[in-house]
């Protein structure tokens, strides 16, 4: 059989999806052993006993000086500030979008200022932002928001118009006004859409994220891992990373969830 | 009989190319006209222009004697052979739309009493197209011949003045294609519309309409084929064919069979 035509089934999707990761685990393991054997207290490859001991004070013992618990403090730090920006782009994608694929008018007026804005590296307006609202909290959510909201609005906005010619027409002949036209009609058609720009923005968001707080902080994810990083300390990079994907993925499969949940109708025909 | 919709020296041009020249066409309210001709003839953009989706170049056309305006409205309802119904709503919500978007001008939603009322409204008319037992189905979990009976279905709740439809039938394999004849005769009859249908099926145009109207180019330049623009060739109605009850086997509600191909 051609390997074009070879279904997996899931049980088996399962079991060669967890190969590769196992695989990868075991080599880990492998040489992180080899290296204390040779030399019991290295820093480099920390075995996991070393990574729960570093972790476990962080998770469970107040930091001394401000009496949080570390590890609960940036990620709650990390996720505000991700929650914001992400929140704040998705609500412009969803009004700037609309407005921008249903109004030719508005379209031509403001689709060439998105796309510059689009073009501009988010990092280069890093000082900018730095010099416009502080070394705060709004200057990190404000580099989320002005990384990915532009990408997003366009997005929002191609889809819109790629709504068939045919259905803008249907649509008045049953009355519409242009008012009723973007409630009605683009507006719910644009929701799964908007969905997945989110969940194609949060790979980018992460990154900005990451670099705000690695420049200016002195809490969150990102901080942690970049300050960590001068005593060498692998034991806690290494799992703040994995929690950091673990929630990535987590976060990607509640709004694909909620994609399928709430517009059945966008996901295929067997709903 | 007085003209419904007449068409004045209606000239359509894109650039340099003419699609259409010098068509001048009276269509009298309760006929059925097909429009048939050659692909590239011009027929959709003809029924565009009368649907207000293009304006045309030059000349006039009025709807009851008032200049139409070139923008869609309610009083021409459309069936495009594609499209034309929203995969976001359900077969009710749909039919719904068109009085939702008459009676809440700023929620374009309807609640409690005049929601029922519309409700009614558009289960008869779902009924009447054959659609009474799939009221929550998607579209997408319809097949053509069903997804073209919820389009003149959406399209009748406004009871338009005259019923636009682009090739309506043309993606339908032929037993559904009779079914649907059936059924757009029964609704020109019971509702008392006129209809103006473009088709690439010359047997259809005939068998449907009162009146098959065909577009071709009168002049043709070997050297500028785009210069010259069709325009109503053959204008020829079919006189012995009354408004007549349609004969029994129109019933009010079709069946689905185990793979759905009604």
């Amino acid at each position: 059989m051609r390997w074009v035509n070879r279904r997996i089934a899931r049980g088996n999707g399962i079991l060669l999806g967890a190969i590769p990761i196992l695989l990868l685990a075991l080599v880990y393991l492998v040489a992180a052993a080899g290296r204390h054997a040779a030399n019991p207290s290295d820093k480099i490859l920390p075995l996991p006993s070393g990574m729960a001991e570093a972790m476990a004070s962080l998770l469970f013992q107040p930091d001394q000086l401000t009496g949080k618990l570390i590890f609960w403090a940036d990620t709650f730090a990390s996720l505000q500030r991700l929650g914001l920006g992400l929140g704040l782009s998705t609500l412009s994608a969803l009004l700037v979008g609309l407005l921008l694929g249903v109004l030719p008018p508005v379209r031509a007026t403001f689709g060439p200022l998105v796309t510059g804005i689009a073009v501009i590296p988010p990092i280069a307006l890093l000082p900018i932002l730095f010099i416009a609202f502080g070394l705060g909290e709004t200057s990190k959510v404000m580099l989320i928001f002005i990384g990915i909201a532009p990408f997003m609005i366009r997005d929002v906005a191609a889809h819109i118009t790629a709504l068939p010619r045919e259905q803008i027409a249907k649509a008045q002949t049953l009355g519409a006004s242009s008012w009723q036209l973007m409630l009605r009609v683009a507006l719910p058609q644009a929701m799964p859409r908007l969905i997945q720009a989110v969940r194609l923005s949060l790979g980018p968001a992460w990154v900005f994220l990451i670099s705000a707080e690695a420049i200016a902080s002195d809490i969150g994810l990102g901080y942690r891992i970049f300050l960590v990083r001068r005593y060498l300390s692998m034991d806690v990079i290494l799992p703040y990373v994995a929690w950091i994907a673990l929630l990535a993925i987590l976060i990607d499969l509640a709004l694909s969830w909620t994609s399928r949940r709430l517009f059945p109708w966008a996901h295929g025909a067997n709903h | 009989m007085s003209a419904l919709l007449s068409l004045n020296n209606i000239w359509v041009e894109y650039g340099d190319k003419v699609v259409l020249e010098r068509v001048s066409l009276d269509i009298a309210a309760g006929s059925f006209v097909s429009i048939i001709g050659p692909s590239g003839a011009g027929k959709s953009s003809l029924l565009r222009v009368i649907l207000g989706q293009e304006a045309p170049t030059r000349g006039s056309i009025l709807l009851d004697g008032i200049p139409l305006r070139p923008e869609c409205g309610p009083d021409r309802g459309v069936v495009f052979q594609r499209y034309s119904v929203f995969p976001h709503l359900s077969v009710l919500g749909n039919t719904l739309f068109g009085l939702e978007c008459a009676q809440a001008p700023f929620t374009a939603r309807l609640f409690g009493a005049r929601r029922r009322a519309a409700t009614l409204e558009a289960e008869e008319m779902l009924a009447a197209v054959g659609l009474g037992d799939s009221l929550h189905l998607y579209p997408a979990q319809m097949s053509g011949g069903m997804q073209q009976r919820l389009a003149i279905a959406q399209a009748l709740i406004k009871r338009p003045r005259i019923l636009l439809l682009d090739e309506p039938f043309g993606a339908l394999d032929p037993g559904i294609k009779a079914d649907m004849h059936a059924l757009i005769t029964r609704l020109w009859t019971d509702y008392a519309l006129t209809v103006v249908m473009v088709t690439h099926d010359i047997r259809e145009a005939f068998t449907l309409g009162t009146r098959v109207l065909t577009l071709d180019k009168r002049r043709h330049d070997p050297h500028a084929p785009h210069r010259f623009g069709a325009t109503a060739v053959y204008d020829l109605p079919l006189t012995r064919k009354k408004r007549a009850p349609v004969s029994a086997g129109a019933e009010a509600s079709i069946t689905l069979d185990d793979v759905r191909n009604n």
